[in-house]
């Protein structure tokens, strides 16, 4: 049975629909994402998981069992709150120990456990400072602790690392990965980066207008987007509007106007005339200088319009015979090599039959 | 750092630093801003005050006022060896302290619901309940004390101890409820969810969370609703019996019916002393008490 379920959750504000029809379930142990742009209904979402909000339609189970006119303050989990919410007239220490002090546990195993938590943060030294002594970073790692100090079935983070620099972001999702694995405890997180969301989850429910889009494992989300939104907002892709040639198990012929034929596969049974679009990731698109000899039927002309070189990879914006513009990347690995196109520089993109994933509308 | 930007981040290092002339152009702007009100509070302030010093060490004059000080010898101690000789000045002393720390109770009592009420109304409607709060201030202080005259009298409570605690708490309510709304209004709302969440009830969440976040503002009302209060004449004069005199009728006595200027100063010295060294150990409590609040509100 999964540790956390959601049944058809709906809730309305006003004529506002924040949150359509949600189903869910979350397994124990799972580091689970939701991920969306702004206003999409994510944090409606954690607040009726926690409590403080309920919905107008369906139910929240949790072990099995609804958790419908159970306050907050009696759910066995934590939330970690994006503007963290340290309480900033006790110690460190003090904040750490207050899930354990409502739980009136003795003072001796609280000492020991609030001392337990603090060095899992690598916070054992500022046991005795107040939050407005710490850093950004040092805050969320102490919201952290109290989250997980009294060992909650599930934890709920609200874009946590929301108010981090860049550098310092990073460095927290390796520790929140190590720390959900060290202490196994359920990640119910929030996020509107999709870089985030993948570096980090074992699971993602991609939402849009207060419905999910998509839930699945990371890599499947990347690879096999369930639609132009998704794919869209998961990661740099080109979308080439096509239309269904002919369809046989083996073999997709799409019709792009203006470009001409493009191979493609697709196992569902699709009919000629269908109308969708082709989604392509930019590092599976190769450029050459000259027209390789190849079987690749997915090739065509074009000539550089632009590049960003970052380092290790560099982006081309390529411009087609028809004027549309196709993104691609590629490694800079070749040894002593900085970039391989200039700009104006004439090239030939292809792409393997299987690299693209035809989407209907 | 890369080499690209290092000129660049040392040129906009120099730009900040200041100069001799922009630190002298800083320094006079300090002065000129801050000379009137210093002007102000020298001529006004510390120049009575310091009349008064002098005056508790001088002989009454025959006919009020201070006697001719003909050289350093006519200064005395009578003033101060009067007052501790006789252990009634004490008792108005112990008395007074009472009065401001029973009106000081009362009025936290009474203001902390009504503060946090008013933080607790929509933004709209707590304007609305501020202006009430200090709505008496539009009517003279006088014709309102009359009024509780004419309240207290038929409930037989004039001229009674009860009657100036009811005074007090009336004209110092406002100066206690400001300062906490002012204080419960900022709170971050986040704070108590936090707290719910990990399983504090609602009880818990007033007690660990609320009050003692709200520490500075109690802080500050106390002292507006306390040290008034020590020094008020008017109320007790109107509501209270004569067995309710305070520190400020001897005072005001002194100088108006007693003509006795100096034993007034005197008086007022030893009032003063007292109500600053408990506003230094209020003050010291205060900031081992307030670890961390101060900087949220
Ligand atoms: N208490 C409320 N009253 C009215 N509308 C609300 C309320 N809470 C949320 N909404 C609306 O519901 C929608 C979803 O809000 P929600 O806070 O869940 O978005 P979100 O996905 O968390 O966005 P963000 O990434 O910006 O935090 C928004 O349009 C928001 O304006
Ligand atoms: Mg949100």
């Amino acid at each position: 049975m999964a540790l956390l379920e959601l049944k058809n959750l709906t809730r309305r504000f006003g004529a506002l629909e924040a949150v359509k029809d949600v189903s869910l379930s979350i397994e124990a142990g799972e580091f689970f994402t939701l991920l969306g742009p702004s206003g999409c209904g994510k944090t409606t979402i954690l607040r009726m998981i926690a409590g403080f909000d309920a919905p107008d339609e369906g139910e929240i189970l949790l072990d099995g069992v609804s958790l419908a006119g159970v306050p907050p303050e009696r759910r066995p989990l934590h939330t970690v709150f994006q503007s963290y919410a340290l309480f900033p007239h006790m110690t460190v220490a003090g904040n750490v120990a207050f899930p354990l002090e409502m739980m009136k546990r003795p003072r001796e195993e609280i000492r020991r456990r609030v001392a337990e938590a603090l060095e899992l943060v690598h916070l054992s030294d500022k046991a005795a400072s107040f939050p407005h002594e710490l850093s950004g970073g040092q805050k969320q790692r102490v919201a952290l602790a109290r989250g997980l100090v009294n060992k909650p079935r599930l934890l709920l983070l609200d874009e946590p690392l929301g108010a981090l620099d860049a550098k310092l972001r990073v460095e927290m999702q390796s520790e929140l990965i190590a720390l959900q694995r060290e202490v196994g405890i359920t990640f119910v997180f929030v996020t509107h980066s999709q870089q985030e969301a993948l570096a980090l989850s074992h699971r993602i429910a991609v939402m849009r207008d207060g419905r999910i889009e998509q839930c699945d494992e990371p890599d499947k989300l990347y690879t096999q987007p369930a639609n132009r939104f998704v794919a869209d907002f998961i990661g740099k892709i080109n979308l080439i509007d096509v239309e269904v040639i002919a369809a046989s198990k083996l073999r997709l012929n799409l019709k792009a106007p203006g470009l001409g034929e493009i191979e493609a596969v697709d196992a569902r049974p699709l009919r000629p005339g269908e109308r969708g679009v082709l989604a392509l990731r930019p590092e599976l698109i190769r450029v050459h200088g000259h027209k390789e000899s190849a079987d690749l039927k997915n090739r065509f002309a074009g000539r550089i319009k632009g590049l960003l070189y970052l380092g290790d990879v560099t982006h081309y914006q390529i411009e087609l015979a028809d004027g549309r513009v196709i993104a691609a990347l590629l490694p800079n690995a070749a040894p002593g090599r900085a970039k391989f196109h200039e700009v104006g520089d004439p090239v030939w993109i292809c792409w393997r039959h299987d690299a693209g994933v035809f989407l209907r509308d | 750092m890369t080499n690209a930007a290092s000129p660049a981040s040392a040129h906009s290092q120099s730009a900040k630093r200041p100069t001799l002339w922009s630190a002298g152009k800083a320094f006079q702007a300090k002065w000129l801003v801050t000379l009137p009100p210093t002007l102000f509070l020298l001529a006004f302030f510390l120049a009575p005050a310091l009349i008064v010093v002098g005056a508790s060490f001088r002989e009454p004059g025959e006919f009020g006022g201070l006697a001719p000080l003909e050289n350093l010898a006519g200064l005395s101690l009578e003033a101060y060896r009067f007052l501790l000789g006789d252990v009634i000045y004490l008792e108005i002393f112990a008395r007074s302290f009472l009065v401001a720390a029973a009106t000081t109770l009362i009025c936290i009592v009474l203001a902390y619901p009504l503060a946090w009420l008013i933080a607790k109304s929509p933004a709209k409607r707590r304007d609305l309940l501020v202006l009430l709060v200090i709505l008496p201030f539009a009517s003279n202080f006088l014709v309102r004390i009359y009024a509780w005259i004419m309240i207290l009298g038929p409930a037989n409570l004039l001229y009674t101890p009860v009657a100036v605690i009811v005074g007090m708490v009336y004209v110092h309510l406002p100066f206690m409820i400001l300062p906490l709304y002012t204080n419960l209004e900022k709170h971050d709302p986040a704070l108590l969810e936090a707290a719910q969440d990990l399983g504090a009830s609602a009880w818990t969440r007033f007690w660990r969370i609320t009050i003692p976040l709200s520490l500075p503002g109690l802080f500050s009302g106390a002292v507006l609703v306390f040290i008034p209060v020590l020094g008020m004449f008017a109320v007790p004069e109107l509501l209270g019996g004569t067995g309710d005199l305070l520190i400020g009728n001897l005072i005001k006595e002194q100088f108006l019916d007693n003509r006795d200027w100096p034993l007034g100063a005197a008086l007022s010295i030893i009032l003063t002393l007292l109500v600053l060294a408990l506003a230094g150990l209020a003050a010291w409590a205060a900031r081992r008490g307030f670890a961390g609040t101060e900087a949220v509100s």
